[in-house]
């Protein structure tokens, strides 16, 4: 867990100079940055504003996925949405029922755009803005389609719990709890449709966005690390998509991806299991071609079978002597497997290592044999490669 | 899988949940930590590509070419070329719903050992088990996931509830409460698990759900839906708006049995009054999908248009939540939203008769009578094994009698 933690002041690091988090908590609005390129892709940074809005501490809520916020009433649609979003990298605005620490539900606007790579037009983090939905604007756009509503703005402090289909105010939580159940016994028909947010919302999140964006911009100059909201280059090589690197991040075995078709046979993606496994950091593995591993002892035969495997488009599992990066040496337990994209054609490698005689590691003793568990990541792997690879671009319905 | 004493299987026990959401929104996973295997991820996924390097498998179903199709709801093609050839043929009558086990025909007993993957049952002590190597107790006849042969994407199994007591196909509370928690198992919204009725276009009458993983939304759930009504225990019924088949939504629930239950005993009531229909448990068991279908009898009444036989896509589950495995090389080239949608605007019931079906529904559940109670009798009765004489007349109807063009179309 405190290397997942480590991973997470990293990945902000890494990317904004110091003094991006002041600049992040200076601004009123609330919002949370994501890393799609960690396992679980966790929120790497939450806003005072946010964290007051739901009552959690920052230790509770960094290093989280954002899901922990949904509750029973949550439509499960919009997740959806928003997980769709996700994946096709696009922006999102929607309303949706999120709930706070004490278990109060609360409905918000959520507003979500992808942080890309100035460099390669990756995406790098995902910024979640979260307007809480105000019940005079709301009788408002009732009242007045298209009126003027910025006046009303600064009132704009009340929020209103539970339904919007009600156009109810409770004063205490009492009161709440008592609206919540008369609302589920609500019989008649109706849309499924969540309140709708009054342009002022949807312009106050818009803005928060870009305050956020132009922060992030501007600390990334320092770094090197440029980031900007709109997608300027595609060039990099080997580039995954946020679909496949999310998919990618929840298996948990120790592997990496190789772009057969790449000059040199490149790793393009390595996962957190594997940077531990081998003491080295993602940007020192990626790139590299797989033997990197191999070292002065390692068997060159073993070595040829691989190769000889790879040609035939087989899978194969060898024991093999591997080196980390401090030159210590482990028997590598390894397994490759071509892995064919959508269009049914191979595509990639993937190659997961498991350390001989922590074979049981991670599997808490009374588990899966370890050839099941590196059976179980070529399956998820190609599963993850064939449905990212399957994609018409955006699409909303 | 044959009963034989002295075998064994992995066997994995799930705990019981009481709630898919928790109230502070966290999954089960998440306050529980870590189940002991991952159940997707290392057994079920290990399992399938261990039979994959096997070659168990009629063929390498990520060989097969497939696409979303460019449109508002994002329809999914596959070119599976092979697959009907090499398919079982179905062996009963489409026109009835419920049809009492045969053990001359095809049946999950019947299959090789090394295509079961692992049992499947709820945990004694009330925490996740998992044995990697445990004795088939005959006489408590295990649930079991076992591979589906003939995959339509990867990591396809078919999960059959109690499979030596050789039930036919036909939803009962238990089962699909079962399937529930395999879903919820599971643990990802993109493992999903499936049922067709008899007349559905299911192939084998021995109860069993289907399941694979695809890493894309179904159509199906991207529709909007109209909310129905909330029945006590906080079960939500919605209707599917804007979807080319009318179709009930399932969610919620104040625990998992409210929300099991009340899909279950919908299924009951439509295969009491022999309407055929189609189940999808999507998002790890949060949503369900409940679809009563025509698209057989339709056929029978020489009402579907030789274009769309000429495809021979079968409107099951699959098709119908918007994935569609197409036979013909021309017609995956040609997928569109269009067409996709005009097949399916087949399988549909009118809107009258939809809220005739509603209605029945309704009816069933509102009564909250425990249904279950009866039916597993019933059942077991049926699953008994037959006399000769039973056997053989089952044969003798056994090729697929359609319904008479004269006779009104039962949906």
């Amino acid at each position: 867990m405190e290397s997942h933690l480590g991973l997470i002041e990293d990945s902000f690091n890494e990317s904004y100079s110091l003094w991006a988090r002041e600049a992040l908590d200076e601004l009123p609005d609330n919002f949370t940055i994501t890393d799609p390129c960690i396992s679980g892709h966790p929120i790497v940074f939450a806003s005072g504003g946010f964290l007051k809005m739901t009552g959690y501490s920052r230790s509770e809520v960094v290093g989280k996925n954002g899901r922990i916020f949904q509750g029973p009433a949550t439509c499960r649609r919009s997740v959806m949405e928003v997980r769709e979003a996700v994946r096709e990298e696009r922006a999102v605005q929607i309303t949706l029922l999120n709930y706070r620490k004490d278990g109060t539900p609360f409905w918000m606007l959520f507003h979500m755009c992808p942080v890309f790579s100035k460099e390669d037009g990756r995406v790098v983090n995902f910024v979640a803005v979260q307007v809480p939905i105000s019940r005079k604007l709301r009788r408002f756009r009732s009242g007045f389609v298209g009126g003027h509503v910025g006046e009303d703005c600064n009132d704009v402090n009340e929020v209103v719990f539970g339904s919007c289909r009600r156009e109810v105010c409770s004063d205490s939580l009492l009161e709440l709890g008592r609206v919540l159940a008369l609302d589920s016994d609500v019989r008649e028909l109706e849309i499924e449709e969540p309140c709708e947010a009054s342009d002022v919302e949807k312009r106050r999140a818009a803005s928060a966005i870009n305050n956020v964006l132009s922060v992030l911009t501007h600390y990334s100059e320092s770094t090197g690390r440029l980031v900007c909201g709109k997608r300027c280059s595609l060039s990099g090589v080997g580039h995954l998509s946020s679909s496949l690197t999310i998919s990618l991040g929840r298996i948990k075995q120790s592997f990496v991806l190789i772009d057969l078709h790449l000059p040199d046979m490149p790793i393009v993606y390595a996962n957190d299991a594997f940077l531990k496994l081998t003491g080295y950091t993602r940007n020192e593995v990626l790139g590299r071609n797989y033997r990197f591993l191999n070292g002065e002892d390692t068997d060159s035969l073993t070595s040829n079978h691989i190769e000889e495997s790879i040609r035939m488009e087989q899978a194969c599992t060898v024991r093999i002597l591997n080196y980390r990066k401090d030159k210590s040496s482990f028997w590598n337990f390894l397994h490759i497997s071509p892995v064919r994209n959508a269009s049914g054609k191979i595509a990639y490698l993937v190659g997961v290592h498991m350390e001989e005689g922590c074979a049981n590691q991670g599997g808490r003793g009374h588990g899966l044999s370890p050839e099941m568990r590196q059976l179980g990541t070529v399956g998820a792997v190609k599963i993850a490669v064939r449905s990212s690879s399957m994609a018409a671009g955006p699409s909303k319905p | 899988m044959k009963k034989k004493h002295g075998a064994k299987l992995p066997l994995y026990a799930f705990k019981k949940l009481e709630k898919l959401v928790s109230d502070n929104g966290s999954s089960d996973h998440e306050e529980r930590g870590e189940p002991p295997v991952a159940f997707l991820d290392s057994l079920l996924l290990g399992e399938w590509e261990d039979r994959v390097q096997r070659g168990l498998f009629r063929y390498d179903v990520t060989a097969c070419e497939t696409k979303v199709i460019p449109g508002r709801y994002g329809f999914i093609a596959q070119l599976n070329e092979g697959r009907h050839l090499k398919k079982r043929p179905t062996e009963f009558r489409v026109d009835k719903v419920l049809q009492p086990f045969d053990e001359s025909k095809f049946n999950f007993t019947k299959v090789g050992q090394e295509e079961v993957l692992f049992q499947f049952e709820a945990s004694e002590d009330g925490d996740v088990q998992f044995f990697p190597s445990a004795p088939i107790d005959v006489e408590n006849s295990p649930s079991v996931v076992a591979i589906n042969v003939s995959p339509i994407e990867y990591g396809h199994v078919l999960l059959i509830p109690r499979i030596l007591d050789c039930l036919p196909q036909r939803i009962d509370r238990e089962s699909f409460l079962l399937a529930l928690h395999m879903a919820a198992e599971a643990d990802n919204p993109f493992f999903r698990l499936g049922y067709n009725s008899l007349g559905a276009f299911a192939t084998i009458n021995h109860l069993h759900f289907q399941a694979y993983y695809l890493a894309v939304p179904f159509p199906i759930e991207k529709a909007p839906t109209k909310k129905i009504t909330t029945l006590d225990g906080d079960v939500k019924i919605s209707e599917l708006l804007n979807y080319p088949v009318r179709g009930l939504v399932f969610e919620g629930g104040n625990n998992v049995e409210h929300l099991s239950n009340a899909v279950s005993d919908a299924c009951i009531c439509l295969q009491d009054n022999n309407i055929p229909y189609n189940v999808l448990i999507a998002d790890s068991g949060k949503r369900i999908f409940l679809v009563p279908q025509c698209y057989a009898e339709k056929q029978a009444l020489g009402e579907v248009s030789a274009e769309l036989l000429d495809t021979q896509v079968n409107p099951a589950v699959w098709e119908i939540s918007g994935h569609m495995v197409l036979k013909r090389k021309k017609d995956y080239e040609e997928a569109s939203e269009e067409n996709a949608w005009r097949l399916l605007a087949v399988v549909s019931l009118s809107e009258e008769r939809f809220q005739e079906v509603n209605a029945l529904i309704f009816e069933a559940i509102a009564s909250g009578v425990d249904v279950s109670q009866n039916t597993t009798k019933e059942q077991e009765a049926e699953a008994k094994p037959q006399t000769d004489e039973e056997v053989d007349a089952i044969k003798n109807a056994s090729r697929p009698t359609m319904v008479s063009g004269t006779q009104e179309c039962p949906v």
